[in-house]
């Protein structure tokens, strides 16, 4: 039971950690209706800059944060205005391919100049666990549950109330038609991809705070497993990313518990393709009908 | 017996009944026309019957035989073929091939016979390229059968459309607004190629059409849609004149 | 003398092919023996070969079923432990045990390619790319976990069946029967699938049939090539089998333009001598590799490359009054 609770809470920390990046995934999805590959690598270049700003410069943990926010911001903004904007009419294929070749575009700069040796990063989370009926709560898990809490919060009122969130939510229904209605497209998914970036760079530094090690390829996996989240919970659905997120990390900490650590990947990539056959739309995602 | 009989179909989506209790006969070698206003649910009367929506109620059937619940592809090679009002070409193939893909169920040779290039898959090639060179022929197209669709004009985008439809060897032609875009003289040249069609392939058509004149100048029979209901049904001449119809497309 | 000559016009193609075919096969093993290629150059034919094998089988799927699979290093992987351990565990003559090895992992492969496949009938797009991907992962983590094919230390003890003449035959009808399939009215459904999927089923294009045959034949295909690298190499390692690897089958195949088999195997002859080559460039290849997908897919599609494209093309090549107005 004591193993089973903490599992438990394991599994809803790097849920939570999955579930902010699948955010990113399911609404660039959701408004650009593509698939950002790269977005797991801004988790990495996140991760690169806290190494730097805290680890080495020893800035404040805010300004660390703060940087990390940023760098991963631009860098989110520029890809899309590089890379995907030229792209917006082309098919589903192509910006694939673009999405996959930026992905590999920014392992393969962190590998020319980090290198490829995995390197220590101090946690920024200074906070002291507790232990209730022998259960460790870490002070880690505290922190992550808390964040990610209050962005899911922030986030849904974001979208729900202001101005510039309801223009996503037109934008992801309809461009032509937001467009039409006045609403600057270009600006709404410069934005998303903004926002996106933001909460995969605050991913990072959660997931740092727990693993502690950066490489080239630290985003990779996790960005993958998000994306599988994302799917789980319902493409272009917030709350599904959160559901799917903490799902996963979940699922994924009680296979490598109690089956087998090596076959714990192997399982997360069963479900996705058991809930693409089963359930197409995943768990709160909505059916559209394909205009003929 | 009508070669098309259409009994009651309909469709909700969502609550909304795009096309409600449609029932129709068409006999064969008929030019049919189905006209409305835009969103009166012609299109998706055509997606009914090809298959892409399953229709909520109602049957139709060809030739006697029952198809509603069928795929496309098995729809298609019972019989009915159709065009996209928004032109769906296969646009990166050549305009030879788009047209080859249509007498694709025509042909027999194995997945076999294609990799070993078996004595049968050359006899078989040779026949479809004859005939898809004739079908090109009729719709003025052959000096244009090595060129990629998409760099067919609009007009002769459209002409393909309905020559690919036809190499299916349908028995119903569904044509959704052929004349779409279309220049005066280029739909008076339209209206030709479809009665030369109806006449020299012995075949039933069914089009949605705005242009008047074309629905006017050679539809025997229409259907007026509005709302997704049946507003007038009969002789063209008769149903373009009435009160009723005349409402709809001009308003009170 | 007559029918001759109107046979080589009705088949200038293939007959063009075959001369060319053989005129490289008996090239390449002349300067194997003469030792002109030496022993680095000569290490790199068999690499070639597998390479276009790869290639030319993916580009079925991307180029003209117009389906993106991430997972082709997972079809070549079962391959090649199956004709491996069909080989370790099987003593026959050669000429009959390394052929049939060969069959066995293709068509081990070709099964895997049928359960992948089977989903790709529901899916499309992202969702399919990602499921392939995750077959290719989990894949990996079994064969990782099981014990006959070696785990994570590799599958050892191979012998080194694998020599110039039967990759170059392998990889030779790999182009035959992919660019005959291509030519045929089957390889027109498959495109006609990658055009307009909606269009071509209301022409009567069994869509589920054509995407479960292009995802059997790559499947074979990279099976096939999976056992002449096991042979190659005398070992066989999971992790060689990564997404990293689906990811340079596809950058050979986005390089030689997708739909071009020409063009795949002209990429896979380059990107298997250029790493060897340029040494000192080792570090920055994956980096060059993804500028190139990403120009690659630029220059294809954004309208204002295009533009500049079609205005050098028309520098280089004055119009030739072929089009019709």
């Amino acid at each position: 039971m004591q193993q089973f609770c903490e599992q438990l809470l394991n599994g809803l920390n790097l849920g939570s950690v999955y579930a902010l990046i699948a955010l990113g995934y399911t609404m660039v999805y959701g408004i650009a209706k593509m698939l950002n590959f790269a977005h797991g690598d801004i988790i990495m270049v996140g991760a690169y800059t806290l190494l730097l700003s805290s680890t080495r410069f020893g800035l404040p943990w805010y300004l660390a944060v703060l940087l990390c926010a940023v760098v991963c911001c631009v860098l989110g903004v520029s890809i899309e205005k590089i890379a995907y904007k030229p792209l917006r009419n082309a098919s589903p294929l192509t910006v694939l391919i673009t999405a996959i070749g930026v992905s590999y575009f920014l392992q393969s700069s962190a590998l020319l100049i980090f290198g490829s040796n995995k390197q220590k990063v101090d946690s920024l989370i200074k906070i002291k666990g507790f232990t209730v009926n022998g259960i460790n709560v870490s002070g880690e898990s505290i922190v992550t549950l808390s964040v990610t809490i209050v962005i899911m919060i922030l986030l849904t009122l974001f979208i729900k109330k202001t101005k510039m969130g309801k223009a996503m939510l037109a934008v992801s229904e309809d461009k032509g038609a937001a467009q039409l209605m006045g609403v600057n497209v270009n600006a709404t998914i410069s934005l998303t991809f903004a926002i996106g970036s933001a909460l995969a760079a605050v991913a990072g530094i959660l997931y740092m705070s727990s693993y502690g090690f950066v490489g080239p390829y630290t985003g990779s996996l996790p960005g993958i497993k998000a994306f599988v989240a994302a799917v789980l919970g319902g493409i272009g659905s917030i709350p599904g990313a959160m559901l799917g997120g903490i799902l996963l990390g979940i699922i994924e900490s009680m296979a490598k518990t109690y089956i087998s650590t090596d076959l714990a990947d192997a399982i997360v990539f069963g479900i996705l393709i058991v809930v693409l056959l089963f359930r197409p739309t995943g768990l709160l995602g909505k059916k559209r009908i394909e205009k003929v | 017996m009508s070669l098309l009989q259409v009994k009651n179909l309909g469709i909700n989506f969502g609550g909304l009944k795009a096309v409600d209790d449609f029932s129709v006969n068409i006999e064969k070698g008929t030019l049919y026309g189905l006209i409305g206003p835009n969103g009166a649910g012609k299109t998706t009367v055509f997606n009914l019957l090809t298959g892409v929506y399953k229709p909520s109620t109602g049957t139709f059937r060809l030739d006697g035989e029952l198809l509603n619940g069928k795929k496309p592809m098995e729809i298609n090679r019972m019989g009915i073929a159709r065009t996209f009002q928004n032109i769906r070409l296969f646009s990166n193939m050549s305009v030879i091939d788009n047209v080859k893909v249509g007498l694709h169920n025509h042909q027999t040779y194995s997945v076999f016979d294609g990799v070993f290039r078996t004595p049968k898959y050359y006899r078989e090639e040779k026949s479809m390229n004859d005939e898809a060179v004739e079908l090109l022929k009729v719709f003025d197209l052959e000096n244009e059968k090595n060129n990629l669709a998409f760099n067919l004009p609009y007009g002769k985008q459209r002409k393909l459309e309905i020559a690919r439809a036809l190499a299916t060897k349908p028995k119903l032609l569904l044509l959704d607004e052929p004349a779409a875009g279309m220049n005066p003289n280029e739909t008076e040249e339209l209206m030709s190629t479809i009665r030369f069609v109806r006449d020299n392939f012995d075949m039933t058509i069914l089009l949605i059409e705005h242009d008047m004149r074309l629905v006017g100048g050679i539809c025997e029979e229409v259907t007026v849609l509005n709302f997704g209901t049946e507003l007038a049904k009969g002789k063209t001449s008769e149903v373009l004149n009435d009160p009723r119809v005349i409402t709809a497309y001009l308003g009170e | 003398m007559e029918k001759f000559k109107s046979f080589l016009i009705r088949k200038k193609k293939p007959v063009i092919f075959s001369v060319l075919g053989i005129a490289v096969f008996i090239i390449c093993n002349a300067l194997i023996s003469s030792g002109t290629l030496g022993r680095q150059g000569a290490g790199l034919l068999v690499p070639i070969c597998i390479n276009i094998m790869l290639a030319v089988s993916l580009n079925l799927i991307v180029g003209f079923l117009g389906e993106l699979s991430l997972g082709h290093a997972g079809f070549m992987s079962v391959g090649a432990y199956a004709g491996c351990l069909f080989t370790i565990h099987f003593d026959l003559p050669v000429y009959i045990e390394f052929p049939l090895a060969l069959i066995i992992g293709g068509l081990v492969a070709a099964i895997f390619g049928v359960i992948i496949g089977l989903p790709a009938l529901r899916l499309n797009g992202d969702y399919l790319a990602i499921v392939t991907l995750a077959f290719g992962e989990i894949i990996r983590s079994i064969i990782n976990s099981l014990e006959f094919t070696g785990g994570a230390g590799g599958l050892k003890g191979i012998n080194k069946f694998s020599n110039f003449s039967v990759a170059y035959i392998a990889a030779m009808l790999t182009i035959i029967v992919i660019v005959n399939l291509v030519h045929s009215r089957h390889g027109r459904a498959i495109t006609a699938i990658r055009d307009n999927i909606i269009s071509a089923e209301a022409m009567g294009i069994n869509v589920v049939f054509y995407k479960l045959i292009s995802f059997v034949m790559a499947a074979f295909f990279a099976g096939a090539a999976g056992v002449l690298y096991g042979h190659h190499l005398a070992i066989l390692k999971p992790g060689t089998f990564d997404f990293n690897k689906s990811i340079e089958i596809l950058v050979i195949v986005v390089l030689g333009g997708m739909g071009n088999i020409t063009g795949s195997i002209i990429a896979a002859i380059i990107i298997t001598i250029l790493p060897e080559v340029l040494r000192d460039l080792s570090d920055y290849r994956m980096l060059i590799y993804s500028i190139a997908l990403i120009v690659m897919m630029l220059s294809s599609s954004s309208p204002k490359l295009a533009e500049l494209r079609s205005k050098i093309k028309g520098r280089l090549r004055p119009s030739t009054g072929k089009e019709v107005a």
